[in-house]
């Protein structure tokens, strides 16, 4: 309990202490000239030079031409927020930033390494994390593991490095939970994808510190495409935690990563995001696990910038009493569009599964829920619970909510709340009548509403959150 | 001593377009202790609340001034900061705000120039738990979220003696706790009360007068003070009932 309300305070402290910054503190763009570009536009010539500059071994390199066909044959999703804005003959899809990959911040070009220095990452790492790894554009420049993990065989690395390095086991975890004829942008990363990490925890290594990578986007009308893969074996535990930040510009940016996970038996993944792209950046991501019997996955992630978002992160809980916690916030600002939810598929019996679904929409921004839940006949005794909240701060916020429910097993037991509410005249009152500003109050009610969440994020993260709703409230004014 | 003025001038207020504070007039001074009594819907309640600048309240006509300072139309906030507090008769649940960090920044608004350290005032906040008898464990839950009626008066009571406020209304305190709960809170009460405090106390029965014996009885009807007496006043109202008092 003590340190409960201590860390509250260290966070308070910490945001205190960055109340002067202002979103365009991560947005500052840096002068940086890419050893290697494809320049923009997007053909078959494109993703052999991808291939090429990498050394790819055959089979990646067939399996890029064959997802982008996929790529350019199926249409653009139109079901879901206006994607009309994104010019793919104008993205660079590929940007390499440097020629090495360091394992020590002093061996990174001094200019990547200011940005990171910027946005505390090195900090970071010294205090929290096992291992991280640092993403500029399309190429991962940084990398490093704690060595009493890599003695104990885990392998942390961006997918790059470890196609060259562990190519046998890439190759038996890439695209198989999401395989590129998913979905168009499943196929587009298939293509293009560079960087992205690679974390691989053998059987009954169980790591207490989490490890991160963090992805920085600086090219203008440019794509950051990773694909990232989380395997952890039986019995195995592990934290990954991703970042991610760009520059503000007046065109589009388009991310769209895939991230893998595969949770093998008995095994216990938490898998931690909160983005903050600027409102330039379409984020396009498709997120997926893979739980076995017994085994156990996380998901908290918080969509907190980005002009439009679709995210939708999945667990198939593929064997009997796997089990998985889906914690999403999502926030939509002004003119943004953040559809979003997460998805339980229930394979075998007794799993189990519960989404939890908290959006804010200030201004006229939208946020959407559309999760799925599916239980199909034989996942005997699965059970699931589904709660979304919205808050909307302004009368023209607004938000939709479409839950998808495929229950095709008698004994299943699933349930569906949803809420919709404001903040409260009540409420304001209350605590502005013990002094507190209108500012400071509705931040605090938002917090709070967020609250359930915020204790699953690293400390880290929640003092983002805690700036960045202040933030956006004192930019309100008066609610309503 | 530091004295502490609380006028109200011909206050008159209405919700949705319908006037329920026609005309109220009076003063409490720190160090004065005041009971506004009133059969039901006569308006003390909304009279706490458009004392604290609730915005569902319209002051149409008169004043309230601290110390001399018009604050009829001011922010909540600003009359909390001149020393006014309000402990509600029904206390709002605020989901997921922990009380913790609600004291600490209603403190560090308050008194701004006092740095009081983290340990500190969690000590100050937990010593006074015990005092109410609150569990030290809600100071990790959320503003009267689960609380019980009694939980939330006390929480209230905790609140006014953090606050150190200089003017307090207490809205039907007594409601809602047992005997032995109404104790603590009147000792809490009388702990407070010195020259430096005024207090005014919106009751509907005589229960917490019993305890503290004011020295000002106001009755309220139908939106106007209608008699000004002492506790001769409050011990009739206890035979008696209203109605004995004509408007």
């Amino acid at each position: 309990m003590v340190e409960d309300y201590n860390k509250d305070e260290e966070i308070e402290k910490l945001t205190e202490s960055l109340k002067h910054n202002k979103k365009s503190d991560f947005e500052f763009h840096d002068t940086i000239n890419p050893v290697y570009s494809t320049g923009a536009g997007l053909t078959r010539k494109t993703v052999e030079e991808i291939s090429d500059i990498k050394h790819e071994p055959d089979w990646m390199r067939r399996s890029r031409l064959k997802a982008l066909e996929i790529f350019l044959s199926k249409p653009m999703p139109t079901w879901g927020p206006d994607l009309s804005g994104i010019d793919f003959d104008s993205l660079t899809y590929y940007s390499k930033p440097g020629e090495t990959k360091a394992k020590n911040w002093d061996d990174v070009p001094d200019k990547i390494k200011e940005t990171f220095d910027k946005l505390g990452i090195p900090q970071m790492e010294q205090k929290y994390l096992a291992g991280s790894v640092a993403q500029y554009d399309s190429e991962g420049v940084y990398g490093s593991l704690r060595k009493e993990w890599e003695d104990k065989g885990v392998i942390f690395t961006d997918l790059d490095t470890a196609i060259q390095e562990h190519p046998d086991l890439v190759k038996d975890y890439y695209c198989r939970a999401i395989p590129p004829s998913d979905n168009k942008f499943a196929a587009l990363n298939g293509a293009v994808w560079s960087g992205g990490s690679f974390l691989y925890v053998p059987k009954n290594v169980q790591i207490d510190m989490p490890l991160q990578t963090y992805f920085r986007m600086n090219g203008e009308q440019s794509g950051q495409f990773e694909h990232t893969i989380v395997v952890a074996d039986e019995g195995a535990k592990v934290h990954y935690i991703e970042g991610c930040t760009a520059p503000k510009y007046n065109t589009s940016s388009l991310h769209t990563a895939i991230v893998e996970i595969y949770a093998r038996k008995n095994s216990d993944v938490k898998y931690t995001s909160v983005q903050n792209w600027s409102d330039s950046v379409y984020n396009l991501p498709v997120k997926r696990a893979w739980v076995d019997e017994n085994a156990h996955m996380d998901w908290v992630t918080g969509e907190l910038g980005s002009k439009v978002t679709m995210i939708y992160p999945s667990s198939y809980l593929r064997g009997r009493k796997a089990s998985t916690s889906n914690l999403q916030i999502t926030l939509a600002t002004k003119d943004t569009f953040k559809d979003a939810g997460g998805k339980a598929l229930h394979l075998a019996p007794d799993t189990t599964s519960r989404i939890v679904s908290k959006s804010i929409s200030l201004d006229n921004g939208v946020t959407a829920y559309r999760g799925l839940v599916r239980m199909n006949e034989g996942a005997l005794r699965a059970k699931s619970h589904v709660q979304c909240d919205a808050l909307l701060i302004n009368s023209d916020s607004k938000n939709y909510t479409y839950p998808y429910d495929e229950i095709y097993e008698p004994t299943a037991e699933f349930s569906h709340e949803a809420t919709v509410g404001k903040i409260g005249t009540d409420e304001l009152t209350y605590l502005r009548s013990r002094g507190l500003s209108e500012d400071e109050a509705s931040s605090m009610i938002v917090l709070g509403f967020m609250d359930d969440i915020m204790k699953e994020i690293p400390m880290e993260f929640a003092v983002e959150m805690n700036r960045l709703v202040k933030l956006e409230m004192s930019k309100m004014g008066a609610v309503g | 001593m530091t004295n502490t003025v609380l006028e109200i001038k011909n206050l008159k207020a209405e919700v949705e377009g319908k006037e329920i504070l026609k005309g109220i007039n009076l003063t409490v001074n720190s160090g004065e202790i005041h009971a506004l009594m009133g059969p039901n819907g006569a308006g003390k309640s909304t009279l706490g609340e458009v004392l604290i600048g609730h915005p569902n309240y319209k002051v149409t006509d008169g004043k309230i001034l601290i110390n001399g300072k018009d604050i009829t139309y001011a922010a909540p906030e600003e009359r909390a900061r001149a020393g006014l507090f309000l402990a509600f008769q029904n206390p709002i649940t605020v989901s997921g705000v922990k009380i913790s960090t609600f004291l600490r920044m209603a403190y560090n608004n308050l008194y701004p120039d006092q740095k009081i350290p983290l340990k500190e005032f969690f000590n100050m906040v937990k010593t006074v738990m015990n005092d109410v008898d609150m569990d030290v464990s809600f100071i990790s839950r959320a503003i009267n979220d689960g609380f019980s009626g009694g939980e939330r008066k006390r929480f209230e009571v905790l609140q006014m003696v953090i606050l150190k406020p200089k003017i307090v209304i207490l809205d039907e305190i007594d409601s809602g706790l047992d005997v032995d709960a109404l104790k603590l809170v009147s000792a809490e009460i009388k702990k407070m009360y010195n020259e430096n405090v005024g207090f005014l106390i919106i009751t509907h029965y005589q229960r917490i007068l019993k305890d503290i014996a004011p020295e000002f009885v106001h009755v309220l009807k139908d939106g106007k003070i209608v008699m000004n007496g002492d506790k001769t006043v409050s011990d009739r109202i206890e035979d008696e009932g209203y109605d004995w008092i004509k408007e």
